[in-house]
């Protein structure tokens, strides 16, 4: 059953890869076998969890030994305007006694009844593990009677873990919110201007950044799937007009077995970046009037946009200066790649490279369009090369996620985090200034030069002629001036020890002896 | 204090609510990364690998090195041998490990498999190819146990697979062996090394994750951990006069110590507090036959001091822990000796036999929402980073311990053990308490507030 869900989950026409493929080939699906002793990154639970997660009044419970939920808890920074549930880690926890005498399915359904009777969430989303997959937990059959037994949804996810990458959970994931959530809730209160956002985790709570030039324009979100969701908006996500879709390898499925379902048209688009964030809202207002909402939102859109987007560039005018011709390294996944890009080159930041290895074939190509050479777009770079191009002052900084954080940091590279773990939010015209305001503030940082400051002595503990020299420099105005002499001079004319002292000069002369110190005092 | 041995209540739930535990294999990845040049491995899912890995990142900010035998639905069927195999030779290839510690996850254990047999098999059949690479492995299936236990069966597999079975011909008279627990800092050891030398004796640490999760920046990419105890040095372990284990579940490696070389060795159950700092010293005085240096009776009288000023904050306050059975053990004795109550102690596991030493009437073996629902009242939270949304929502200021510590810096800096450390945990306790002392308002102070009556004329507050 699993095995035709993953099949179901990568038989994607609407992914631009499979179209490309042959029909026998599409057949294989495209789960890439892992290397054992070289594999990085999360599995199918993961990915899972992170896709649905944020909807944040359902309780979240995961079904496995601890390891799976102890230690991912907690890590994502999705706003959330109200209910903290979602932020609340709850684990069957199995243990060997438990797995050993099959106590699996009986715990997982006390756990159930009491997060239902103890937090009254609006849903309870079950995760499968490794081990409970394994061991053969029927997880539909528990959710199905908890949910008639305690009259609340439960519903269950499957995504153990071997199952395959991280993207494959969140496919999974959007397998299990149309069988068992999208569709189950008729809302009162339809309106030709509702639209769904897939694929937006409102992350550092960016997409508030996004929802107010919506509202302005009389767009009603209904739902927006993860971030900071309402499961009952999400069960009536059904009754939208439009869906956008924001990171497509994530949700793209969903949107395109929506559009079969329910006939609601959808596109990909970003809210990173000016130029993508006025597609995005020019997209969604001329499919809403084609869906009929009213004629004027077209012209209305254009006006906020240029509205927008005239502020958006003035305030970006006093970066210009500091950041044209600084290079930049952009080493994420997916959907931010290319948005970013081209947000960044609008301000004469050059790109050496950027990797592509999540971004889908459209992706792929606009970020050569942009870029000019292929070369300079990478799958995904191991550690150690990625340390390399960084240390041997490859790039002046480097946006990716905390994954690759501290290889930067040990290059003394600056680095800003642009993935999940960012405090900073970066959607929107307001996102993409305070993007290359954050960008400016981690380059001009004057940590940069102290901590590239080689030590002042060398391998043994000696101090080293550059550096004693370097040390006693307290005066900028003859920097130009290489010698050592030059560089002193004014410091030994202020000094308080007489500079003509036979005495003091012989001294000195015996101390720095060797040290191009010979003319020191003959001013 | 209380003498008489704390209750262990183990709450009967079907769910955890915010686990306090971390996995297992999570411990025993931790103490593989205190040998130089080792990688470990875990035999599971990418995913049991990446969680670890992230978490262990975002407590050390550093890059963590840590593999996986990548097992897929097929190999879940089949069985993982061909993977490990695939694992180590690809490690072996690609970084040259001169450890690789294999961790079992709960994925394989679950399956059961024979992973003593395949690696022995794995040996035989490309032993030329992986020759100088030493490959241990820890059975730590998450479903089990959590960091201590975990961190305890590394070490004790790392002696078994490296330390050769037999009294040595000769014993270094100055060579101690050193055996911390998972609850000590990079810092702590630091600390220990240093007096431990200044008594003219060469400790052997393992693991010693002051060498490679010390927060250095080195000067070249290594993929392994980079630091911590040589092999060679682990190899001869057994040439050492005496052996220090430190907190209860260093007990098993010590005593496996022990029986293979015949090294005796002391338990110290925790080396925070002047006591127990004090019977370490002498312990050391003793070995050696030296004085006690300066600076370490110099150390001592600063703690004394730092006591003295101190104890004012802790006397009275109810203080609510929770931690890995050492760390609490360790952390409750520290605020019962100044005075403070353990109103409430939760422990991450039940099998440890330090919590009956425990100073509370109770141990709760529970969760982080255990926690929470007991917690109520008390002036002080101690536990980890997770323990944030209970501190918010009680109103109660958190004092960061153990692990995981994500959303402060410097976690692995910080002195917990010997006079050092006692002294600092002194002053942060402290400050902490002043840093939230709010003064009481005047409704809290009316003499009529337990009456219904409004008290006419009582000046206005805003509200809090």
């Amino acid at each position: 059953m699993l095995k035709d869900k993953i099949k179901a989950a990568f038989n994607e026409p609407a992914c631009p890869t499979n179209r490309a493929k042959a029909a026998k080939e599409r057949a294989k699906g495209c789960a890439k076998p892992l290397t054992p002793g070289a594999a990085a990154g999360g599995c199918a639970f993961d990915g899972a969890k992170i896709s649905l997660q944020p909807i944040t009044d359902a309780a979240h419970l995961v079904h496995g030994p601890l390891a799976c939920e102890g230690n991912s808890w907690d890590n994502r920074g999705s706003g959330s305007s109200g209910p903290d549930i979602w932020r609340r880690s709850f684990t069957t926890d199995l243990t060997e006694l438990d797995i050993v005498t099959g106590q699996g399915e009986k715990k997982l359904y006390k756990a159930i009844r009491e997060i239902s009777q103890r937090f009254k969430p609006a849903a309870v989303f079950v995760y499968s593990t490794c081990v409970t997959a394994l061991i053969g937990d029927d997880i539909d059959a528990v959710c199905k009677h908890a949910s008639s037994k305690y009259g609340l949804p439960v519903i269950p996810v499957h995504s153990p873990g071997f199952a395959g990458s991280k993207n494959l959970g969140n496919k999974l994931a959007g397998n299990a919110l149309l069988d068992h959530v999208i569709g189950t809730h008729e809302p009162d209160d339809v309106g030709p201007t509702d639209v769904v956002i897939l694929g937006e985790f409102n992350l550092s709570g960016e997409f508030w950044m996004v929802k107010p030039l919506l509202d302005r324009l009389g767009i009603r979100v209904r739902t927006c799937v993860p971030g900071d969701a309402r499961y009952l908006d999400v069960a009536a996500a059904h009754t939208a007009n439009v869906t956008m879709v924001v990171c497509s390898t994530a949700l793209i499925g969903l949107a395109r077995r929506m559009e079969e379902r329910w006939g609601i048209p959808y596109f990909e688009g970003s809210f990173y970046g000016i130029t993508d964030t006025s597609e995005s809202l020019r997209r969604l207002a001329a499919m809403l009037v084609e869906r009929g909402a009213p004629a004027d939102l077209i012209e209305r859109t254009e006006a906020l946009i240029a509205a927008e987007e005239a502020r958006a560039w003035a305030r970006l005018e006093p970066f210009r200066d500091r950041l044209a011709g600084k290079r930049v390294l952009l080493n994420t996944g997916g959907v931010k790649s290319w948005s970013i890009v081209a947000a960044l080159m609008e301000l004469g930041m050059e790109f050496v490279g950027t990797s592509v290895k999540k971004s889908t074939v459209e992706d792929k190509m606009r970020v050569q369009i942009l870029m000019r050479e292929e070369a300079h777009a990478f799958e995904g770079m191991a550690p150690r090369d990625l340390y390399a191009q960084l240390k041997s002052g490859g790039a002046d900084i480097m946006l990716s996620g905390g994954r690759t954080q501290f290889i930067a940091l040990k290059a003394r590279v600056p680095w800003l985090d642009i993935n999940q773990e960012r405090i900073h939010p970066y959607a929107g015209y307001d996102g993409t200034v305070e993007l290359v305001r954050q960008i400016a503030i981690s380059l001009g940082n004057p940590v940069w030069d102290e901590v590239r400051t080689p030590a002042p002595w060398d391998n043994e503990g000696r101090l080293t002629d550059r550096h004693v020299s370097h040390f006693t420099m307290d005066d900028d105005s003859d920097a130009a001036d290489p010698t050592f002499a030059a560089r002193h001079r004014r410091k030994f004319a202020n000094s308080r020890v007489d500079n003509t002292d036979p005495e003091y000069l012989a001294h000195h002369r015996k101390k720095f002896a060797g040290r191009d110190a010979d003319d020191i005092g003959d001013d | 204090m209380t003498d008489a041995p704390s209750k262990l209540t183990t709450v009967a739930k079907a769910a955890a609510v915010n686990p306090l535990k971390s996995s297992q294999p999570l411990g025993a990845a931790l103490a593989f990364l205190g040998v130089d040049n080792a990688m470990p491995l875990f035999h599971g899912t990418q995913g049991c690998t990446s969680f670890a890995l992230v978490l262990i990142g975002r407590h050390y900010k550093e890059v963590i090195p840590i593999q996986t035998t990548a097992m897929d639905e097929v190999s879940t069927i089949l069985g993982g041998a061909d993977h490990l195999e695939e694992a180590l030779l690809n490690l072996k290839k690609r970084t040259n490990p001169s450890l690789i510690g294999v961790c079992t996850t709960a994925l394989v254990e679950t399956r059961g498999e024979d992973f003593a047999g395949d690696l022995k098999l794995i040996a035989e059949r490309r032993g030329d190819v992986l020759a100088g690479t030493e490959i241990v492995l820890a059975h730590t299936p998450d479903f089990a146990g959590s960091i201590e236990e975990g961190w305890a069966k590394a070490v004790t597999a790392i002696i078994e697979g490296v330390v050769p079975q037999g009294a040595p011909a000769r014993v270094a008279p100055e060579r101690i062996n050193i055996l911390p627990g998972s609850h000590l800092t990079v810092a702590d050891l630091e600390a220990i090394r240093d007096t431990v030398e200044a008594f003219g004796l060469e400790p052997t640490i393992l693991p010693d994750i002051s060498g490679s999760l010390d927060g250095k920046v080195a000067e070249r990419w290594v993929p392994t951990a980079n630091g911590g105890t040589a092999v060679e040095d682990i190899r001869t372990m057994g040439g050492a006069v005496h052996t220090i284990a430190i907190g209860e579940h260093m007990r098993g490696p010590a005593e496996v110590l022990k029986a293979r070389t015949g090294v005796p060795y002391t338990l110290f159950d925790t080396l925070t507090g002047l006591v127990a700092t004090d019977r370490f010293v002498a312990l050391l005085a003793e070995i050696s036959g030296r004085p006690v240096p300066a600076r370490v009776r110099r150390a001592r009288a600063q703690l004394e001091d730092a006591l003295l000023d101190g104890h004012f904050h802790f006397g009275g306050k109810r203080v609510a822990i929770a931690a890995e059975p050492d760390l609490l053990y360790a952390m409750a004795r520290f605020f019962a000796g100044l005075g403070a109550e353990v109103a409430c102690a939760v422990s991450s596991t039940g099998s440890s036999p330090i919590l009956e030493a425990v100073p509370a009437a109770e141990v709760v073996v529970g969760d982080l929402d255990d926690f929470e629902t007991r917690a109520e009242g008390c002036d002080l939270l101690v536990t980890h980073s997770h323990g944030r949304q209970a501190s918010e929502r009680l109103n109660i200021p958190l004092m960061r311990v153990g692990f995981p510590i994500f959303d402060r810096l410097g976690a692995q800096h910080r002195h917990t053990a010997l006079y050092e450390g006692t002294r600092d945990l002194v002053f942060e306790v402290a400050n902490i308490v002043q840093a939230h002392h709010v003064p009481p308002t005047p409704a809290e102070l009316d003499p009529f507030r337990d009456h219904g009556d409004t008290h006419v004329g009582r000046p206005q507050t805003a509200a809090h």
